[in-house]
């Protein structure tokens, strides 16, 4: 039997091995392993999400015996679990979806994509968990060029020039903003000597040192989210990326970023921002939310536009920052869901792009002036598309809804309406570029569509099953979430 | 002044110069090589940070240290797939640089 | 002012001069010189600065090995390079002035904190015997702090295969570079001269290291990947193909041998990544030589490149 905290170290150490033996084995091998490596990652995740909700306490491991500061802490709490089973969740769609596309016939000589792909879905996997659980801001670092070294190549796999000047823009925009990260670690550890998330939490004082590091942090964190305006680099990455990919770099590999800049902000230097900053960031986030939807309204294809999407919905993500920042009653509702509108996003968004990307297979291309008649032709994939869609436009019942109605009450109830202001317009234009793409395809044109290749049911069945996970979602009851306060309360309680 | 604040200068400078040269410099290869400035600025801030932690018969915080040598393996690596990207873009392209429109025609 | 400091001082004005040299040079070829240059001096600031591990790895991979990566990029871009016009006066102010302030933060930061910083040298060294070593950086790399050096040499295996999925579908499995190299290249020759003498004094210090502490051992894959490097680049030995099974192989043996050993820690009272006390020493000298085996040859065939021709 193994100790739960044990889980935390396989959770990281499970994809990370799968990276090494894929690479070793090669070929088939690389499948093989990749399809091991998601169902056991996935017992992992339930494992220890099971622990922390039954237990109602965080979980620790340190590694080898020594503990930080010296040594390294590995640490679950609700938040963990909650990226811990969403990553589960879309990674495993995602890996079944991605079997018809990135396949490796049996005695052929190795192809480069298959390999490629499947490695590297492991290594944002190895990644992601590793943002999840490390308790250290230096192992964070390591944990965010995971993210990077695993994501680029997936941008550019499909090896056409416009995708590969993609991904180099991309990689130019996450290195800088890597370097400014490890620039506010050095000032850290040069003013308190730890790196460890809770010991700085202790030591961390409002002084010259903590603002420089956590602006340089912060802004690099930023360039990685995509964070409005450094947003330039994503549309195209995203859109450009084989469908498989572009849902996983939409759905995930932008909330590593994104959530290591929550660690920052509420669990190591907790208190340090002020109400000032964390406005600011909102309003990135608010014009985020603007810009984002009308350049989606404006795209012709349609990959762009969910790629635009997702620059939109991560603006919601900042409105964390002003409005669960103190430990009051409408905080933690902005807590639960400003989580939950990552995590519906993250459902939403993957199922959306493996969506996108059937229609694309079955067109021959992604334009949408030419969706006309699509909803009769392909009606589990539109059906699908639309159920994801839900999520986007904060439709009742969808996960999407619940997080939004949560953000917008809290948002009232702290007496920052201007949010909730930014919320209902944010709905509204992602409801018009939903219904751009929706109408013509269930209004239908005289024509039968054509279709230029068939479409298997299974890989149909796995969008629409994940596009349900978006929509059952929204059951959940609009309180803040238990599972999602474990770990929470208590450092809160140990800040004041 | 002691030379760990002379090095301490000398890493906000490079700091300050490879972000510019990142920023501004229009030839990805000359902001892969700013980014390196940009990097060897923040390691040399990490080892100034160690040195004045020189305790215990050490001339320097060790850990800090191991973090550099670390950080320098990644800067390469990073380097290297940068490159990499770089010149296979030119192969495709003819272009070294970066400045065109998003792209149009993604299925 | 003492001469030591003197000396301090012309270094970083040299390092300066080279920083402004390579954001400001014309063209890209003499930059990328400039630039290994700079990495040079910066690995003799980092003696300065007591730091003789990372003045090693600055030296070689740094320097050297990003050097040999970015030269080659140079040479084989030089004939498109184009004059491309500079970002607008105002975005050209706006990113002055970003980098001034952060520049004038960091020097205000600097110059603000004298007194001794906080350090965990003496906890670093107080656990040294029990892991049977004697150099506190690689305690920190390989026990400490291991999990960071084990996801680390998971990051190396990630660019490899970044690299290796810019081929074309035609040259998978096939050798990195364009073409055989011929021993006519003269940049590349003049480096070759060039390099070999600091390799090999850098390699004598890593011997003597060794020979003090086990620790020397572990930046050697970087020493002996420039030396590999250098056989490649000067056209005596052809890069291999990436479908080789003994390449996979060696890029792979040492991360495997890491997580393996970390996963028996389990076992012990400590957990994973913990060495058992009697044989942590030669445990990790174990696991040391294998994961240089393997940065090596991943170091050695990240500046390779894609595969660009049939094995």
């Amino acid at each position: 039997m193994i100790a739960p905290a044990a889980l935390l170290v396989l959770a990281i150490i499970l994809p990370a091995a799968g990276v090494v033996l894929a690479l070793a084995a090669g070929g088939r091998g690389a499948e093989r392993v990749a399809m091991a490596v998601i169902a056991g990652g996935a017992a992992i995740a339930l494992a220890i999400a099971g622990t922390l909700w039954s237990t109602g306490a965080p979980l620790s491991y340190i590694i080898g015996g020594w503990a930080p500061p010296l040594g390294i802490a590995l640490r679950a709490d609700g938040l963990s679990a909650f990226m811990l089973l969403t990553s589960a969740l879309v990674i495993g769609a995602i890996g079944l979806f991605a079997r018809a596309t990135y396949v490796q016939p049996a005695g052929t000589p190795e192809r480069r994509a298959p390999l490629v792909f499947w490695i590297m879905l492991m290594g944002v996997w190895t990644g992601l968990n590793a943002v999840w659980l490390a308790g250290d801001l230096f192992s964070l670092y390591v944990a965010l060029e995971l993210l990077t070294f695993s994501a680029v190549p997936l941008v550019s796999l499909e090896g056409k020039p416009e995708t590969l000047a993609a991904a180099l823009r991309y990689m130019l925009f996450a290195l800088i903003g890597s370097i400014l990260y490890l620039l506010g670690c050095a000032l850290l550890y040069g003013g308190y000597g730890t790196l460890d998330i809770v010991l700085l939490s202790r030591l961390a004082r409002p002084e010259p040192v903590v603002f420089v590091a956590l602006a340089l942090m912060t802004a690099g964190l930023a360039a990685k989210t995509a964070l409005f305006p450094l947003h330039l680099w994503l549309p195209p990455a995203h859109a450009g990326a084989p469908a498989a990919a572009s849902a996983l770099l939409s759905a995930l590999v932008v909330k590593g970023s994104f959530i290591l800049m929550v660690r920052l902000w509420f669990d190591s230097l907790p208190g340090i921002a002020g109400d000032g900053a964390a406005q600011f960031m909102a309003a990135l986030g608010s014009a985020a939310i603007i810009v984002g939807s009308v350049l989606a309204l404006r795209q012709e294809r349609l990959k762009l536009m969910i790629a635009y999407s997702t620059v939109a919905q991560i603006g919601y993500l900042f409105f964390l920052f002003p409005l669960a920042g103190a430990a009051g009653d409408w905080e933690r509702l902005a807590w639960t869901g400003g989580i939950m509108q990552l995590v519906a996003h993250a459902v939403a968004k993957a199922a959306m792009f493996m969506a996108a990307g059937l229609i694309g297979e079955a067109l021959g291309h992604d334009r949408i002036a030419g969706f006309a008649g699509l909803g009769r032709a392909l009606p589990v994939v539109m059906f699908a598309f639309g159920l994801a869609g839900m999520s986007l436009m904060g439709l009742p019942p969808s996960g999407g809804f619940v997080a939004k109605a949560m953000l917008l009450t809290a948002s009232i109830g702290e007496g920052q309406w201007w949010w909730a202001v930014v919320i209902m317009i944010g709905g509204l234009l992602a409801a018009g570029y939903m219904f751009r793409v929706l109408t013509p395809a269930l209004a239908g044109g005289a024509a039968p569509v054509i279709l230029a290749a068939r479409i298997s049911r299974p890989r149909q069945a796995i969008v629409l099953g994940l596009a349900i996970c978006a929509l059952l979602l929204g059951l959940m009851p609009l309180r803040p979430s238990a599972l999602l306060e474990v770990g929470r309360t208590t450092q809160a309680a140990e800040v004041r | 002044m002691t030379p760990a604040t002379l090095y301490g200068l000398c890493s906000a400078v490079l700091v300050g110069a490879g972000l510019y040269g990142a920023l501004v410099n229009p030839q990805p290869l000359r902001k892969i090589l700013a980014l390196n400035l940009l990097g060897s600025g923040t390691f040399l801030l990490f080892g100034v940070i160690a040195r004045r932690g020189a305790a215990a018969g050490l001339g320097g915080d060790p850990v800090p240290q191991a973090m550099v040598i670390t950080g320098i393996v990644v800067a390469f690596s990073a380097t290297a797939l940068a490159v990499a990207l770089l010149l296979r873009v030119y192969q495709e392209t003819g272009r070294t640089t970066l400045e065109q429109p998003a792209p149009k025609d993604v299925v | 002012m003492s001469l030591a400091l003197l000396a301090d001082a012309a270094l970083v004005l040299l390092v300066l001069g080279l920083a402004f040299w390579i954001n400001a040079a014309s063209r890209a070829f003499p930059a990328v010189v400039g630039y290994v240059a700079f990495g040079l001096l910066l690995a003799l600031a980092w003696l300065r600065l007591s730091a003789g591990d990372v003045a090693m790895t600055e030296a070689a991979v740094g320097s050297g090995v990003t050097g040999a990566v970015l030269i080659a990029a140079s040479v084989r871009l030089r004939s498109a390079e184009t004059e491309a016009p500079p970002p607008a006066l105002p975005l050209r102010l706006l990113a002055l002035l970003l980098s001034g302030l952060v520049t004038a933060a960091l020097a205000g930061l600097v110059l603000w904190t004298t007194g001794p910083a906080p350090s965990l040298a003496d906890q670093a060294v107080q656990h040294l015997p029990g892991l049977g070593m004697g150099n506190a950086v690689t305690g920190v790399l390989i026990a400490y702090r291991a999990l960071d050096t084990l996801l680390e040499k998971v990051v190396l295996l990630l660019a490899l295969m970044g690299i290796w999925s810019l081929a074309k579908d035609r040259y998978w499995g096939g050798i990195p570079g364009p073409s055989r190299i011929q021993p006519t290249n003269g940049a590349l020759i003049l480096l070759a001269r060039l390099l070999p003498p600091i390799g090999i004094v850098v390699a004598v210090y890593i011997l003597w290291v060794g020979a003090t502490d086990p620790g020397g051992a572990f930046q050697g894959g970087a020493i002996l990947a420039a030396m590999w490097l250098l056989v490649m680049l000067a056209g005596l030995r052809d890069a291999p193909a990436i479908s080789r099974p003994w390449v996979r192989l060696c890029v792979t043996v040492g991360p495997a041998a890491f997580i393996a050993v970390g996963l028996t820690g389990f076992a012990l009272p400590n957990g994973f990544l913990s060495y058992p006390d009697s044989i942590a020493k030669p445990l990790i000298i174990a696991v040391e030589s294998v994961l240089t085996l393997s940065i090596a040859v991943i170091l050695g065939l990240l500046v390779a490149g894609p595969p660009e021709r049939q094995p």
